[in-house]
């Protein structure tokens, strides 16, 4: 007994040593490496430039541009109205969201207040559109890390919110259906048990992640203690959404910031993880996922009667003015900073988006870590490339 | 939502008074009274939207100054945008928009610069904004910028995420920022000329081809034929 215990004892630090005299014999030489435009791993053309020792990240550049529409200079010459059809094309897997903020800081510079009415049916769309985006992350980010089941399930299951919205709103990705004072249309007949329906699948669709992805041992290894951003780091580049609140950071727009969407009557809650790694990431996600799913749920049962437009004129003419109004987005906090001359068209819109700020922490977080790691850091920070290049 | 006495979970209790229709917001009057304390004569105008937002305006050379300072005093950790604006109304005039869009039926291309929110003396402001994730307190910092191709000191030190901000700044309006590690175009490709969000980059698609205007013109079903521009709302 005490015998194997030793001859055991001895062969694990034969094995150390053996393995250690080989890392100082390999002789390790830098090397760059293109990660894209074309890489899987991007949801686009995002092209990173991975200097590498070895295995190990020395320095980490993306480069943008590659789907640079110039939003903000194209903003100028459209008029109010128009803007929400190009700001569609942001976060394309959830734009509805994009097009809340734009309306809510054109309302709060005319003065306008939606009727409850609309204000909880912007939200429910709201709320169904960070579901049909966040889904697929969560298959995604799986996928990445070579489980090629989840996101099957993923797409099957993302194809009925998107039915949901579309049957609302007639676009299943590009909506257009938020206006100045209201929404375009009312809800057709049935939707609501009918999206009651597609929210216990999401419901089960999230146990079986849990099941599948966060506790699978290999998940884990691939993604615990990678990618760690502590809050200080993750605030001071600006990072949004999950991402920060994975990082312990307890704050949410829905809950704090107060502006013209109704999270504050509803009852659910705001999820942090004290990690800060790519699991956290996923793990609050996918109880976001949940929470979306108890809010549309809330919304349906009272969404209450009336008028779904304010009275406003025909013709939009914004009165002089600035206003910045941001929402927590699928992807974290996107703004629009308007500046109105009182004229048709914006004077000047500036486009804060999530993933750009996402994004920019990349040098930073991608610095030391192994070529395997920065697929999963890059799959966890979930950006889209259109939120990136505007 | 719109009360201004939530006490739901997680608001912070913001000490507001209604005073019949004059809604007094005591706690960012006090913060911009005590920045502009700080600040001295590099603070030269504020404007406070009770209960929504701050607007302050500093010097160019205290543009680092009032990073650091809302930074380590104030605890603004959050970094949201830094972007710029253009004063300058565009030499172009409406002549991209589509002339049916038009109800104005005189424009001035000649005006006068006129500015927003704490008003402006330059052609290029800096704009930018922070936050404050506990007490959820945004302030938006804008300040005047000298000359046609301005310099400015970078926020690196302050916040590091102000990095690509200031690239996009720099290639889309020509403001150039000093002690920037890495001061190359970020979307644009290296031999591009001009600075595309300057009003006077004109849009050369709208020249080729003018945009047609309001051309759906055609009734819903059920839309009332009679119903004009002056009498109708928005259905």
């Amino acid at each position: 007994m005490n015998l194997e215990a030793s001859t055991q004892q001895l062969s694990y630090i034969a094995n150390q040593a053996s393995d250690a005299r080989v890392n100082i014999e390999l002789e390790t030489e830098g090397m760059t490496l293109n990660l894209g435009p074309q890489h899987p791993a991007t949801h686009g053309t995002l092209r990173i430039i991975v200097r590498l020792d070895g295995e190990q990240v020395v320095s980490a550049e993306p480069v943008m541009g590659y789907m640079h529409r110039g939003y903000e200079k194209l903003t100028e010459v459209r008029t109010y109205p128009q803007v929400t059809t190009l700001v569609n094309r942001i976060d394309w897997l959830g734009s509805f969201a994009n097009e809340v903020p734009f309306i809510l800081a054109a309302e709060r510079l005319m003065d306008v207040e939606a009727p409850p009415r609309a204000q909880w049916i912007r939200t429910a769309l709201f709320e169904l559109s960070r579901i049909a985006n966040v889904v697929l992350f969560l298959g995604d980010m799986a996928v990445q890390l070579g489980a090629t089941t989840p996101v099957f399930y993923a797409f099957r299951d993302r194809e009925f919110v998107l039915n949901q919205i579309e049957s609302v709103t007639g676009g299943r990705f590009h909506p257009n259906f938020d206006r100045i004072g209201g929404i375009k249309d009312d809800l057709p007949k049935g939707w609501i048990q009918e999206t009651k329906d597609v929210l216990a699948r999401i419901h089960s669709f999230c146990d079986e992640m849990q099941d599948l992805v966060v506790g699978n041992e290999i998940f884990q290894t691939r993604t615990r203690g990678i990618g760690i951003i502590p809050a200080d780091v993750g605030l001071s580049y600006g990072l949004s959404g999950a991402n920060i609140r994975s990082s312990g950071v307890d704050w949410d727009l829905r809950r704090d910031g107060g502006v013209g969407l109704i999270h504050d009557q509803l009852d659910w809650k705001v999820w942090t993880h004290p990690d800060g790694d790519s699991f956290a990431r996923y793990w609050v996600r996918l109880q976001e996922v949940r929470e979306s799913c108890k809010m549309v749920d809330q919304i349906l049962d009272g969404i209450p009667s009336g008028p779904i437009m304010a009275k406003v004129p025909r013709i939009i003419k914004v009165p002089p003015g600035e206003a910045y109004v941001e929402t927590e987005n699928p992807l974290g906090i996107m703004g629009y900073y308007i500046v109105s001359k009182g004229d048709l068209v914006p004077y000047r819109v500036k486009i804060r988006s999530a993933s750009f700020n996402n994004v920019s922490i990349t040098p930073w977080v991608l610095k030391g870590v192994y070529v395997p790691d920065v697929i999963s850091i890059l799959a966890s920070l979930y950006f889209i490339l259109g939120d990136i290049d505007r | 939502m719109s009360s201004p006495d939530t006490t739901e979970e997680g608001l912070v209790e913001e000490s507001v008074e209604s005073q019949g229709d004059l809604i007094i917001d005591e706690e960012r009057d006090v913060l911009v009274e005590s920045i502009k304390k700080d600040l001295g004569s590099d603070f030269i105008d504020s404007h406070v939207t009770p209960q929504i937002d701050i607007w302050i305006r500093v010097t160019q050379k205290a543009w680092l100054e009032t990073a650091r300072v809302l930074f380590e005093k104030y605890e603004m950790s959050f970094f949201n945008f830094l972007s710029a604006i253009d004063w300058k109304p565009s030499p172009f005039g409406r002549d991209m928009d589509a002339a049916i869009d038009n109800t104005d039926d005189e424009v001035d291309i000649e005006s006068e610069m006129e500015w927003g929110v704490t008003g402006g003396e330059k052609r290029f402001q800096l704009l930018a904004r922070v936050h404050n994730p506990v007490t959820n307190i945004g302030i938006n910092i804008k300040a005047d910028l000298e000359g046609d191709f301005p310099e400015v000191e970078t926020w690196i030190p302050v916040y590091p995420g102000a990095n690509w901000h200031e690239r996009e700044v720099m290639e889309m309006f020509g403001i150039s920022f000093t002690n920037h590690p890495n001061m190359v175009n970020l979307y644009l490709p290296t031999e591009f000329e001009g600075n595309p969000l300057r009003k006077d980059f004109p849009l050369l698609s709208r020249r080729a081809k003018p945009w047609p205007g309001i051309v759906d013109v055609e009734l819903m079903p059920g839309e009332d034929d009679d119903e004009t521009e002056e009498s109708g709302e928005e259905t």
